[in-house]
């Protein structure tokens, strides 16, 4: 049995330590937001946070996450209040599809987190997740317009 | 009884069962037409508009949402002719068994060429006004008073003479009752108030909270996960699988064969599937297929360039005669490589087989196409079969003709009866078992008289046919019509744009094993790139600027656009040390054209500033959302153009994921701007027209940029520096 802390709960799973915590999150513990791309980290669709940090939840064995606390995209809002980032998206309209807009506003959050204010060459260099409907421009402007709330 | 049988299907939260704590959050599995339900069902007022007694708006969508937004689309134009309250709109997808049930009250359900709103603007509008209508009458029969003292507005009904008032809501049972108006006249699109305007998408509030449910996210009691390998060369078979290797592995409950092509493992979840499955012993037999290479396909395609026998698409004048005469002659080879969809959710279908009824959860931009493979596949009437559908995690086409991972989830729960079974494909089994954009070459050959006007040209296409492969009936006398998209000699959907006086416009049809499919855009993607790149060509080989070359051989509609795009994009004042290039293009009924603001520096690396793309789509039914498919279909084909390539070899496939099948990031997305320019006098589409013009607007600019003329795809493969 593993002890994880996901969204400031605490849970036990029996799984193999070697599962992905992807599928733990998805598949165990009916976290479906986080989502399936590519299970090699090119795709981002899969992003949580560890402890803050923006990870690719495919590939990173679940045993390895330990102690440090997992948020997932159904974690993000606080106390019912969205995050200035979820607000943002739905503010320009961001997702078409939308599959992969969980992982991309994960990324974001913890870029934000790290730099309130990122110019377009910081977003260029971080944000790196795939979105094949292509909203890459509307990301952007929802990542500056979520920075400008401050 | 079944587990899923047992359970209250419209109060049935998936998920909340499979968790304590408080963690995940439950969300409702569609099961077709709330009206439908006995528990909670209100009337119709028509087959596409419910109205509860809250005053809620519940629209019926055929069509299916995949990111492309005519799910919002399509109950704008329902909602303008009903005249109610925007605020209060939900909507609601029918199943196709509900649709065969009801003589197909709801029409096509097919999702792909861009024909959402295109093709069923007229009776979805008139259903919102009949629906109106009777709403009306509901209420001036209530209060005894001449219809024609009542109107509507907002969901609100008012006799004007008495100022008395009442709302849909309190009206809709009685309105449910009676008979459908017979003659029905739509509003002019000037007076629109709903449709027309840049509205918000009505789906994203749960696709940033992780609440939305797509295929892959979904879970029932008793559920169990399947996944599939199928014959890495398409035309062989499994010889042999050793499922005992496997069958202790942990959560493993069956290995299966599928067809005579594919093996699955079932397990109590994913990874655990995927994890037997890649350890499973499998022995192919590869078939005839197995020394094809993408070396191979390109001579097959290269002998069709010159081959005597080709259908012809577009003929006009004697342009062999022309070109013989000509003071100038201008040849050159292009080619476009296979395209993998690669839509962000892997393929996936859930089912549910018992003797009595197949069930699936399927994320299709086809649910009639599916409905009758499930029927086909589990042996029982249509009848006895219906297709839940679920948000798309993409679809690009992917998701349209074809069936192949629905079959397979219902072949798997054949073997496992009265248990839910979901497939879900790897991004490896989706990458090499795609049905890839079609390969093909092209020779271009042009005729310059003296003076620089164009006066003959032929192009011979050389390559795949879709619809050969994926619905031969479609066929003419062993042509492909559709090969020609964008290079018709005329016709309301996808006309060629060039008045030239001699044309030959012909395809030799060469057929790869690989199986082709409908990509975004189909076939304009290359036909675009040949005949846009080569005009190109012909204007530098006849001293002429591009833009003035084009304007005096444009018909009408092609010319509006291209000035457009030329307009707004400055055309010819690019800012210091960034080029133009321009294209222009028809499909899907609406005329696009674009042009591209590009730099290479010294050391050949391309950066694409900005895109200016005009479309005249006839109607804009939600420019906001024009604007947002636009920049989208330039991902998706610039992704194709600076990356895409499928390659070919053992038979097989060999990219199997993004790392191997690169794809567009931010950090290269141009500045995109959009000129919208309906004329009002048809009715186009959308999605994607305007893909096609991406790529040779930016090849052409990267000609303007370096004076390098690239013909062959995709630009990774190319040294840009200039020359």
């Amino acid at each position: 049995m593993l002890r994880l802390t996901i969204n400031e709960h605490t849970q036990q799973v029996d799984v193999d330590p070697d599962t992905p915590l992807l599928w733990v999150l998805r598949d165990t513990l009916s976290l479906t937001g986080t989502k399936y791309g590519c299970g090699i980290a090119q795709c981002g669709a899969c992003t949580v946070h560890i402890d803050g940090i923006a990870t690719r939840s495919c590939s990173m064995p679940v045993s390895a996450v330990g102690a440090r606390k997992i948020t997932t995209i159904e974690g993000l809002a606080a106390n019912g209040t969205l995050h200035k980032v979820q607000q943002a998206w739905i503010d320009n309209d961001v997702p078409q599809c939308g599959y992969c807009q969980s992982g991309m506003i994960m990324a974001v959050a913890a870029l934000l987190k790290d730099n309130a204010t990122p110019t377009d060459a910081d977003i260029d260099s971080t944000i790196t997740n795939i979105c094949r409907c292509g909203t890459y421009q509307q990301v952007r402007e929802a990542i500056h317009a979520a920075a400008a709330k401050a | 009884m079944t587990a899923l049988t047992q359970v209250n299907r419209r109060s049935f939260l998936a998920g909340a069962a499979a968790i304590g704590g408080g963690l995940s959050l439950g969300f409702r599995i569609p099961f077709g037409l709330a009206g439908a339900q006995a528990a909670d069902s209100v009337p119709e007022v028509n087959a596409w508009v419910v109205i509860r007694p809250d005053d809620t708006v519940v629209i019926r969508i055929a069509r299916s949402e995949m990111g492309q937004g005519t799910l919002t689309g399509l109950a704008q134009l329902v909602a303008e002719e009903l005249e109610c309250d925007w605020s209060k709109i939900t909507t609601e997808y029918p199943t196709p068994g509900q649709n065969v049930a009801r003589n197909r009250v709801w029409g096509n359900f097919s999702t792909g060429g861009s024909r959402g709103i295109r093709e069923s603007n007229q009776y979805v509008r008139e259903g919102g006004a009949a629906a109106r209508e009777m709403l009306i009458r509901a209420a001036a029969a209530g209060w005894g008073v001449p219809l024609a003292e009542c109107s509507a507005a907002n969901s609100v009904i008012t006799h004007e003479p008495s100022g008395r008032t009442t709302t849909y809501g309190k009206v809709a049972a009685e309105a449910a009752k009676l008979e459908p108006p017979k003659d029905i006249e739509l509003k002019d699109p000037k007076d629109w108030k709903i449709a027309g305007k840049p509205l918000k998408r009505l789906d994203t509030a749960d696709k940033v909270n992780g609440k939305q449910v797509y295929g892959i996210d979904l879970r029932f009691p008793g559920m169990l996960t399947a996944t599939i390998r199928d014959c890495p060369v398409p035309g062989g078979k499994v010889k042999s699988f050793d499922a005992a290797k496997v069958e202790g592995m942990r959560g493993v409950k069956k290995v299966v064969p599928v067809g005579d092509t594919a093996v699955a493992v079932v397990a109590d979840n994913f990874w655990n599937a995927r994890t037997a499955l890649a350890a499973l012993p499998i022995v192919w037999d590869e078939g005839p297929n197995v020394k094809v290479t993408s070396a191979t396909i390109a001579d097959m395609l290269k002998e069709g360039l010159d081959a005597e026998q080709a259908f012809v698409g577009n003929k006009a004048g004697d342009a062999k005669a022309a070109l013989a005469g000509a003071a100038k002659v201008v040849e050159a080879v292009y080619s476009y490589p296979y395209q993998s969809h690669s839509p962000m959710e892997p393929m996936n279908t859930t089912a549910l087989y018992t003797p009595e009824k197949c069930e699936v959860w399927c994320p299709t931009q086809s649910a009639e196409g599916i409905l009758a493979a499930i029927a086909e596949v589990s042996g029982l009437p249509v009848a006895k079969c219906d297709v839940y559908k679920v948000l798309l995690g993409g679809g690009f086409g992917r998701r349209g003709a074809f069936t192949d991972f629905a079959r397979q989830a219902v072949q798997i729960a054949i073997q496992m009866p009265g248990t839910p079974v979901k497939l879900l494909w790897t991004r490896e089994e989706d990458m090499t078992h795609d049905y890839y954009h079609p390969i093909t070459q092209c020779k271009l050959r042009g005729g310059l008289d003296a003076a620089g006007n164009l006066v003959g040209l032929q192009m011979r296409i050389s390559g795949q046919s879709i619809l050969a492969a994926v619905f031969p009936q479609n066929l003419k006398d062993g042509m492909d019509p559709a090969a020609f998209q964008g290079l018709n000699p005329g016709g309301p959907e996808a006309a060629f744009g060039y008045n030239i006086p001699n044309v030959l416009i012909d395809h030799a049809m060469r057929n790869p094993h690989i199986r082709p499919g409908f990509w975004r855009g189909v076939n304009t993607n290359h036909n675009a790139i040949y005949s846009e790149c080569f005009i190109d060509e012909l204007a530098h080989a006849a001293g002429k600027n591009p833009l003035e070359f084009r304007r005096k051989m444009l018909k009408p509609k092609h010319l509006a656009v291209l000035n457009a795009a030329a307009e707004r994009a400055g055309y010819g004042k690019a800012p210091t040390g960034t080029y133009h290039g321009l294209a222009q293009f028809m499909g899907y009924g609406s005329y696009v054209a674009a042009c591209a603001e590009v730099s290479v520096s010294t050391e050949g690396r391309l950066k694409i500033h900005r895109i200016v793309a005009a479309t005249n789509p006839g109607h804009a039914v939600n420019p906001a959302q024009i604007e947002r498919q636009v920049a989208g279909s330039f991902v998706y084909g610039l992704s194709a153009a600076l990356y895409g390539e499928i390659t070919v070899n053992g038979g097989a496939i060999e990219q199997t994921n993004f790392d191997t099948y690169n794809v567009m990031r931010i950090d290269e997305m141009p500045k995109v701007e959009v000129v919208i320019v309906p004329t009002g006098d048809f009715w186009g589409g959308v999605g994607e027209p305007t893909i096609c013009v991406a790529a040779p607007a930016v090849l052409n600019a990267i000609f303007a940029a370096t004076g390098k003329r690239i013909r062959s795809l995709p630009l990774k493969d190319q040294d840009l520096k200039r020359v």
